[in-house]
């Protein structure tokens, strides 16, 4: 059994999802069976689990738009079919004209019609420009005609497109008159809404197994001589009128604001919410499972009690922690923008747009390397689908490259800095989050024992200090000035503008946490605990990236051993409250889905009980195959080659 | 189908010819001639023909791996295959480097029945082992306890009066959890229990427990076992769960060649138990194959699509270039290219190294066992933790597409990544090379010298004589020279090695128990086994270049060994700045040449992967085809999908039109 909840009182309201009893407890959504089941068997089961919510949404009078969603997002833990139908609706409200939401909304919302998103193709897709399919209009018939000229323009990967959508938002480069006018949307009907056969001219079908996301058909499709009537272009920012002139309207940039819209919302429910049920799991484990002794004569040590495992999985912990709260100063970015732009103001957009790009490649590529820490620190068992770690990873690492590349959005991040670094240097205004940009110093760090790089202003100065010089040192560019092309010289440079943009993030989300951890002033032994937290995510950070910090001599190789000893002290302190800190992300065991992370601990007899379910138990033997071959005899001693 | 225009390109340009590194790579242009024959065997062989594993359930998996491994037992006979590496090639084609059901019955039981029973055991069980009547597998790992082998709790008490064991699992975590083959293949398993007799626990010993009836394959009475459930990959392979209830055998069923218990219950102690390091160690070097295997695996799909695949823009107006001419794709690709190659040669120095020393072990001089051992297991741990980590990148430098099954890159981590535990957890791997570095170090601080790789250790104390930091002692190193680098490392390794020691001792100072200081330094000790292997991995890369005679080859080589031990250095920068082996300008200047070396390399890496001479149908991987038909090759394999079995799928009927009509 673990240890009593609650050793110190941790009440982080704003980290307790919101519970949907009525979801978790109805039957239809267990996913209990989810391992053991086929890709077809998860389809049809993800199909099955969104026709009910459908009913119970229906009953319960929540909306697909309504603040609801999200919680029950997570207490279905993603599990269902028709996400990109949101989608849809989504690119429809944005970007169709009043008379195009007023005719397609509907027929979505009560689900007459079920919808996909087709961006993506075989051969293209961060790079949008490169798109292949065509959208050519034909004056005499007031239609355009789509076309997938060849296999790489074939689309590819979106959601829902496989088996269930019967319409899908096709983005195609739009010709008039022979002219190419770039990528537009298209509203196109790919199956019969009467027995949800192939249109015709449509040919599409599933591309297949993935490493997850089973509950969704990811498809192909592929269009011959598709016609589609002028209106089906989504039409709020252009239009092609009946006598074929193009016409602009409004600001496009608006586009930019549902990209980063989609991006920020996929950080909590598809980044962080892994990470915390991985902690959860390899913690609670970690203080059942027992293994050899530390103490001759003693009980075997709980393998939490060794400091190799600590190290693995406290600063896991403080990441959770420390991107929850990235997460929260992200949305506060993201309302004041949203505020500014409902006024007409796009100048903070840029920012948010830059933000939201280097935070989520940031926070996709630590959650997932925390989740693999999370999943290798279970040992063998973790390995077992029942741990429920693989299907946390396998998901979790779609994430680094699903709605933006991480190396492409770090380097317009990047991009973005050494503009504002420009701009600092030369007095102009840049925003508050960048002006540290304009005053690095050569310094160094004045803390001269241990104990003073657990003082968040020490450690937060060598981050902006190293942030600055990473971001500044790209800035002065020097191949620029050697006189490469400016092309190759961006290119030349993209590893270390990379890392540039990650020494931001980093150096933001240390700042944020320690900001966070002073205004929790109010609750002092929570605040003691986060405070130790803290330090631990910003030290594991510099212990981590020592050559970084050690470079330019601002931190010197004793203060490095300092910072060592710090860091090792600070896991034997947060290892005493391990439990209650995952224990405070409170997910339920059914959320959690794991036969290590449950709350009461008892892990293997759960684990032995679960495993006589698995449908290979039920299968009869398969010994025929063995006993139609028996004829074996010399050379004996190969064998132990194997 | 006609080749790829990029990838033809790629090859007419490359500055050496790719048969020749494949040659080095197998030893000799004559084991790669032997090697490619066995491959045909398979290939040709209709009855290794299969449907795409990505598209069948478990089950299916599962039969057609035994299908496969009943028909290859015959094979290897048919064909005359009785070399070690003939049979492990064979093997590992037709299984498409894939584990197997019979994998415990062919790699631990029977080599555990010859090494470890007695003459008459051998002829009740070998013969119809031999002949797959009886099946086996190998029972060591409890639910709660795996690689700490002392806490086992299975247990096997002698029972005088009927001349048997009573063999039990007393507590839930004593099940036999995860052993291959065990859930639905084997009849037979040696089972590790603890052997009490007269009352007294003797400590862990081998039994032979059969489990299943012969014929009817029904679990005998007494005996619970089944599969554990379904896994991250292995599917091929059945682990399974076995649980004892007072199930008896006969006494004669305990191995006995060593230690024995006479029919009155005497135990008599076996002589010596060292000959099992060596099997440890001959696995662990397997791993260490394995890990450059897979890389390497990895490496060929991302970097041949790398060069099919178009993207985005370097300048303006001009067309999409290849992403492998991104700097920061060559950047995640070449230092892993770099990798397999190195751990390539270590796996092969660790091979031939075993099999040097296995002579002299069999003469009784165990010498340089020690080192070996110890040796072997961080590098396990080393180079396990450094592919898994690889693989992934190569497969999320594939973009989305590297994400479907297609790409064949998740089957290969999938396969792989478990190696971080099995055959010894890999921090704890890290944790035994330590162990053997504090006792070397400890014997040069009391002034005995050491031998071997950690010789290195002996030069700290010559600089004891001046009473200097050995961090102060300055190395003027030549980034250009592998040799320079090599040396870089070593004091590397010795600064953390000795840094490790001295905190050890200062917890010990502080009155710590033994074990809580080794606990309390167990961060430190890990980065100083790893600092050690590290510098292993570079040595042997290093003094590998020299034996190549081709100069076209041992030049694009003696690149990768640079990128291989400059990239190292980037990536641990504090390691090398806090010890003053190098200056911050010579670290800017280490930055510089690695990206000097990725364009460097650049016109060879397609040349460099098709060295690997990974046969299209060992890849599995539609991105990594060696013709680069790649795009219209997903689309076929797409169509074949489960899910597209019909048109229209059963779930339209069954959910989506019963709702359209409600709503």
């Amino acid at each position: 059994a673990l240890p009593s909840r609650v050793t110190i009182s941790i009440q982080l309201t704003p980290l307790r999802p919101a519970r949907f009893p009525s979801i978790e407890r109805d039957p239809v959504f267990s996913r209990e069976n989810q391992y053991f089941q086929s890709q077809n068997e998860r389809y049809e089961a993800a199909v099955r689990k969104a026709v009910h919510l459908q009913k119970k949404m229906h009953e319960m009078g929540w909306t697909e738009s309504g603040p609801e969603f999200k919680y029950i997002y997570r207490a279905v833990s993603g599990d269902i079919a028709f996400l990109l139908h949101r989608i849809f609706i989504r690119s429809i409200s944005v970007l169709g004209s009043d008379k195009q939401i007023a005719k397609w909304i509907p027929l979505a919302t009560q689900h007459k019609l079920i919808g996909s998103y087709a961006q993506t193709e075989l051969g293209h897709g961060t790079y949008l420009q490169g798109l292949e399919t065509t959208a050519v209009f034909d004056i005499t018939t007031q239609e355009f005609i789509l076309n997938t000229p060849k296999v790489s323009a074939m689309k590819w990967w979106p959601g829902d497109m496989g088996r269930s959508a019967t319409h899908t938002v096709v983005f195609a480069q739009l010709y008039i008159n022979g002219k190419c006018y770039g990528v537009h949307p298209f509203i196109v009907q790919i199956r019969s809404l009467r027995d949800h056969s192939l249109c015709p001219g449509i040919t599409a079908g599933d591309i297949g197994p993935k490493m997850n996301f089973e509950n969704v058909d990811n498809g192909y499709l592929m269009l011959q001589n598709v016609r589609v009537p002028r209106e089906n272009m989504l039409n709020k920012f252009c239009e092609v009128q009946p006598d074929g002139t193009y016409v602009r309207q409004g600001s496009q940039k608006i586009n930019y604001f549902t990209m980063t819209t989609v991006r920020i919302s996929l950080i909590s429910d598809e980044v962080i919410i892994p990470l915390m049920k991985a902690c959860t799991i390899a913690i609670r484990y970690s203080v059942v499972r027992r293994q050899s002794k530390l103490k001759p004569g003693k009980q075997e040590a709980k393998i939490l009690d060794y400091q190799t495992q600590q190290e693995k999985l406290l600063p896991q912990l403080a990441t959770a922690y420390a991107f929850h709260f990235i997460n929260d100063y992200l949305q506060e970015l993201f309302n004041r923008v949203y505020r500014e732009i409902r006024k007409k103001n796009f100048n903070t957009l840029p920012e948010l747009h830059a933000f939201s790009s280097g935070f989520k490649a940031m926070v996709t590529q630590y959650s997932t390397s925390a989740v693999q820490i999370c999943l290798q620190a279970c040992g063998g068992h973790g390995y077992s689908s029942l741990s429920g770690l693989p299907s946390l990873y396998t998901r979790i690492i779609a994430s680094c490259i699903y709605e933006g590349e991480n190396t492409i959005l770090l380097l317009q991040t990047a991009r973005f800095l050494i503009k504002c670094s420009r701009a600092a240097s030369a007095g102009q205004p840049v925003p508050p989050s960048v002006t540290y940009l304009a005053a690095v110093k050569p310094g160094k760090c004045p803390a001269k024992n241990k104990l003073e790089f657990l003082s968040p202003d020490i450690y937060t100065e060598a981050y902006q200090h190293m942030a600055a010089r990473s971001v500044q040192r790209m800035g002065n560019g020097d191949l620029i000035q050697s006189g490469v092309k400016k092309h190759d010289a961006w290119n030349q440079c993209t590893v270390q503008l990379a890392q540039a943009a990650k020494a931001h993030c980093h150096y933001i989300t240390v700042k944020n946490f320690a900001e966070t951890v002073e205004k929790l002033k109010t609750e002092a032994g929570i605040q003691k605990i986060m405070k130790h937290l803290c330090d631990l995510f910003a030290l594991h950070g510099i212990f981590s990236n020592a050559g970084v910090f050690l470079h330019d001599g601002y931190v010197s190789g004793a203060q490095m051993d300092m910072i060592t000893a710090s860091y090792l002290d600070l896991l034997a302190v947060i290892r005493k409250d391990a439990v209650p800190l995952v224990d405070a992300f409170d997910f339920t065991d059914k959320s959690l889905n794991s036969a290590l992370g449950s709350y009461d601990g008892q892990v293997y007899q759960r684990l032995y009980e679960w495993a006589q379910k698995s449908p290979t138990n039920k299968q009869v033997r398969m010994l025929d195959y063995i006993r139609a071959t028996l004829c074996i005899s010399q050379s004996t001693r190969c064998l132990l080659f194997f | 189908m006609v080749m790829n225009a990029d990838l033809r390109r790629e090859r007419a340009a490359a500055t050496f010819q790719p048969e020749l590194l494949t040659h080095i790579l197998d030893g000799g242009a004559e084991r790669t001639r032997r090697r490619k024959e066995i491959e045909a065997l398979v290939i040709n062989d209709p009855d290794f023909q299969h449907e795409d594993l990505n598209f069948l359930s478990r089950s299916q998996r599962y039969e057609q791996a035994i299908r496969k491994s009943s028909l290859m037992v015959m094979k290897l006979r048919e064909h005359g295959i009785a070399d070690p590496d003939e049979i492990y090639w064979f093997k590992s084609f037709i299984h498409r480097g894939r584990p197997e059901p019979l994998d415990l019955h062919l790699g631990m039981f029977l080599p555990t029945l010859l090494t470890q029973a007695t003459p008459e055991q051998q002829d009740r069980f070998f013969m119809p082992a031999w002949n797959l009547e009886i099946i086996g597998t190998y029972a060591q790992t409890e639910m709660g306890h795996g690689t700490h082998l002392r806490g086992l709790e299975t247990t096997a008490t002698y029972d005088p009066a009927t001349q048997e064991f009573i063999l039990n699992s007393p507590t839930v975590t004593s099940i036999k959890w995860w052993p291959g083959g065990l859930g639905k293949t084997s009849n037979h398993a040696i089972v590790l229990a603890q052997l009490y007799t007269q009352g007294q626990c003797k400590g862990l010993h081998a039994f032979i427990v059969p489990i299943r009836q012969l014929g009817t394959h029904e679990p005998l009475p007494g005996i619970t076992v089944g599969d554990i459930g379904p896994k991250f990959g292995y599917d091929e392979m059945d682990n399974g769960y076995l649980k004892m209830d007072n199930f008896r055998i006969p006494r004669e069923n305990m191995l006995m060649k060593y230690a024995q218990v006479e029919p009155d219950g005497t135990y008599v102690k076996p002589l010596s138990d060292k000959l099992t390091y060596g099997t440890m160690v001959f696995i662990r070097s397997l791993i260490v194959g394995d890990s450059a295997r897979s890389l390497s695996r990895a490496c060929t799909i991302a970097i041949r699509y790398s060069a099919v695949r178009h993207q985005s823009e370097l300048k303006p107006g001009e067309p999409e270039p290849q992403i492998l001419d991104y700097q920061t794709q060559q950047y995640k690709l070449f230092p892993l290219l770099a990798t397999a190659y190195a751990f390539h040669f270590v796996g092969t120095y660790i091979k031939n190294t075993y099999h040097r020393i296995s002579g002299d072990i069999n003469e009784g001089d165990l010498s340089e066992l020690p080192e070996l051992h110890a040796l072997t297991a961080g590098l396990k741990a080393f180079t396990s933790w450094t592919a898994n980590a690889g693989i992934e990148e190569c497969r999320m430098a594939c973009g989305g597409h590297g994400y479907s099954r297609c790409s064949g890159i998740p089957d290969i981590y999938v396969t792989f990544t478990p190696s971080c535990t099995y055959e010894g957890e890999n921090t704890v791997m890290m944790l035994q090379t330590a162990r053997f570095l504090v006792k070397s170090y400890t014997q040069v601080s009391s002034g005995q010298q050491v031998t071997g790789m950690v010789s290195y250790l002996n030069d700290l104390s010559r600089q004891r004589i001046q009473p200097q930091h050995v961090a102060a002692r300055a190395v003027t190193v030549r980034l250009n020279d592998p040799i320079s680098l090599v040396e870089a490392y070593k004091a590397r390794a010795a600064r953390l090695v000795e840094a490790a020691a001295k905190n050890l001792q200062a917890e010990l100072n502080h009155r710590k128990s033994k074990e809580d200081a080794w606990n309390r330094t167990s961060v430190d000790l890990v980065r100083a086994s790893e600092a050690h292997c590290h510098y292993v991995v570079v040595k042997l890369f290093t003094a590998k270049l020299s034996e190549i005679s081709n100069a076209a080859v041992r030049a694009v080589l003696t690149e990768l060994c640079l990128l291989y031990a400059l990239y190292g250095i980037s990536k641990n920068t504090g390691d090398f700045l806090q010890a003053g082996i190098l200056t911050d300008a010579q670290i800017t200047q280490v930055n510089h040449h690695v990206k000097e070396l990725l364009a460097a390399i650049r016109p060879n890496a397609v040349a460099l992967v098709d060295s690997f001479d990974f046969h299209d149908v060992h890849l599995g991987s539609v991105l990594g085809r060696y013709d680069g038909n790649v795009y219209e090759n997903m689309f076929e394999w797409a169509k074949k999908s489960p899910l597209n079995k019909t048109e229209v799928h059963e779930s339209f009927h069954k959910h989506l039109k019963p709702m359209q009509a409600k709503l």
